[in-house]
């Protein structure tokens, strides 16, 4: 006879072990952001056309719908997109490789660390739109205020969540770099860069979420053509399902830039578990 | 190429942790350090490598390392320090790479020490994917690698369950017997301790100075499990050691 039923012939009260582990461990789940999404939207489309959400507070999604649509048929999309799409990828690209430089260097050296980290720590609660002004006088009134806006605005976190990512490498990592006599350029490229890479990745989620929203506040200080010239002349003329239809294009950029860093995440960082 | 340590004396803010250590590494035999936890052992063995400066005193190498050393002084580290995004090859051509060997001359350096440390087959895994004793094998391939006039082993065995440590330690000294190297070993491990060591130095408690050195003349080969001459010289550690744990706790009581 075993232990267990052992245990069990006796005649004392016997229970089982509640469980109350599990939890805390989020993990992908398919396609529930997708259900959401599309529910809320079966949501507003049912009060729209059954009138509990009037007219003028929400526009029905299948005229954002079609307003969308008819954007893509005309070609006007992509006149819109093309300037807005240049901007954030040439502004975002020099803020968040000039962000990455120094924040290494300031991960890296104590003069770099104690001269950089108070200059960052001013520079970052400003609104970076409020200087929109001061860089048309610097740079004109065209495209180089406007990168130089976004550069800006995604160099901050990225510094900062650099230089917080190089502090979190572990050191005896590098002291094993160090003891069997690897240069220093080696150490820094071999060991404290890809050791910092995940948190620079996830920096840059809210680097180029920032990107986005400067992208749009610049454009509506003086552009053309642009997702956000768009929006504030259909803004403007309250014309709501235009309105809209700027905001869902805004939103799937940054849907697609934030699965874009999970796919690099994925690429360059399958070593983790 | 010998090692020798002339009077090092080390602080920490203040804080005395080694006082007036002279010892000498013959080439070919192996040093084992032990002492009461805290006594400065970590820190000699940084010392002697080159990773910290002593505040007086100074490690001496002499003559010159072999023919073919690319790091003469290689440490072993008590939690591997494997680059977790390398794998086990690259780990170990990391330390290869800067100096210029690449290519067919690293694949070959690479088969040999895997081949020694008997993880042939486990050249393009991860270090995630690893046991712990896995993990210690590539990191003492990856020292191999380097051709080391001097071992530096700091508790490289700590961090693994018992079955595990003594077959590292058979593998240890399989290696040794096979080509042997100095070393300096820094153990709790008493056990360990006369299983590898030519001389076992005793470092008393904090501040760590040299409270005895004893030397086993008995080849590593014949070292076996219950030796009367090993266990003569494990009970004399032990009585050093119980001597030194009880003063320290006694130092203790008193502030
Ligand atoms: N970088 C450091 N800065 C300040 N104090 C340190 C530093 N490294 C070690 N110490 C202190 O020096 C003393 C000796 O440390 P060390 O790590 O060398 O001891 P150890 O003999 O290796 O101990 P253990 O047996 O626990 O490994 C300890 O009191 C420790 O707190
Ligand atoms: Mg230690």
């Amino acid at each position: 006879m075993s232990d267990a039923t052992l245990a069990r012939s006796g005649q004392v009260p016997t229970r089982k072990v509640a469980f109350r582990g599990g939890g805390f461990r989020p993990v992908a789940k398919r396609g529930i952001g997708f259900v959401v999404f599309v529910a809320l939207l079966l949501v507003i489309e049912w009060g729209t056309r059954a009138g509990w959400i009037g007219n003028l507070t929400l526009p029905r999604p299948s005229d954002v719908g079609q307003t969308l649509w008819a954007l893509a048929e005309s070609g006007q999309l992509w006149v819109h997109m093309q300037p807005s799409l240049t901007r954030l990828v040439v502004g975002s690209l020099l803020g968040v490789s000039l962000g990455v430089a120094v924040g290494v260097l300031i991960g890296l050296f104590s003069y770099a660390r104690a001269g950089l980290v108070p200059l960052v720590a001013a520079l970052f609660p400003i609104p970076k739109i409020a200087l929109l002004p001061l860089f048309v006088i610097w740079f004109g009134i065209d495209e180089a205020s406007k990168y130089a806006l976004i550069a800006l605005g995604t160099f901050t976190p990225t510094v900062v969540s650099t230089y917080g990512a190089v502090d979190n490498v572990d050191r005896t990592l590098i002291r094993m770099g160090q003891s069997f006599g690897l240069t220093w350029w080696s150490i820094v490229r071999k060991i404290v860069v890809p050791g910092a890479l995940p948190g620079i990745l996830s920096g840059l989620r809210v680097s180029l979420a920032i990107g986005i929203i400067l992208l749009v506040a610049a454009e509506m200080l003086g552009a053309e053509y642009g997702i956000g010239a768009y929006i504030l002349q259909a803004g403007s003329l309250y014309d709501l399902e235009k309105l809209f239809a700027g905001v869902v294009i805004l939103s799937a950029l940054g849907v697609l830039t934030s699965s874009g860093i999970g796919l690099i995440e994925r690429r360059l960082l399958r070593w983790r578990a | 190429m010998k090692l020798a340590l002339e009077q090092i004396t080390h602080h920490y803010a203040g804080l005395p942790v080694l006082e007036d250590i002279s010892l000498s590494i013959p080439a070919g035999e192996i040093l084992c350090i032990i002492g009461p936890s805290g006594c400065g052992k970590s820190t000699l063995l940084r010392l002697i490598g080159g990773l910290e400066r002593p505040d007086f005193g100074q490690v001496l190498q002499l003559g010159e390392p072999p023919e073919g050393c690319l790091n003469p002084l290689t440490y072993v580290f008590q939690d591997f320090a494997l680059l977790p995004w390398r794998s086990v090859g690259g780990n170990i051509s990391l330390v290869l790479e800067d100096h210029g060997i690449r290519g067919r001359q690293a694949d070959e350096i690479i088969e040999d020490v895997l081949a020694r440390t008997k993880l042939s087959d486990f050249r393009k895994a991860l270090p995630r994917q690893l046991s712990g004793g896995m993990k210690q094998r590539v990191a003492i391939a990856r020292a191999l690698a380097v051709k080391p006039a001097v071992m530096l082993l700091d508790e490289p065995l700590s961090a693994l369950d018992a079955q595990t440590r003594e077959l590292l330690m058979d593998d240890l000294l399989a290696l040794w017997t096979r080509q042997p190297f100095s070393g300096v070993y820094v153990t709790h491990n008493l056990a360990e301790a006369v299983r590898l060591g030519h001389r076992i130095a005793v470092l008393s408690r904090r501040p760590g100075k040299v409270r005895e050195i004893i030397e086993i003349d008995l080849p590593l080969e014949e070292r076996h499990h219950g030796h009367a001459r090993l266990d003569e010289v494990q009970a004399h550690l032990w009585s050093l050691m119980k001597q030194e744990a009880m003063a320290a706790d006694q130092e203790l009581l008193d502030v």
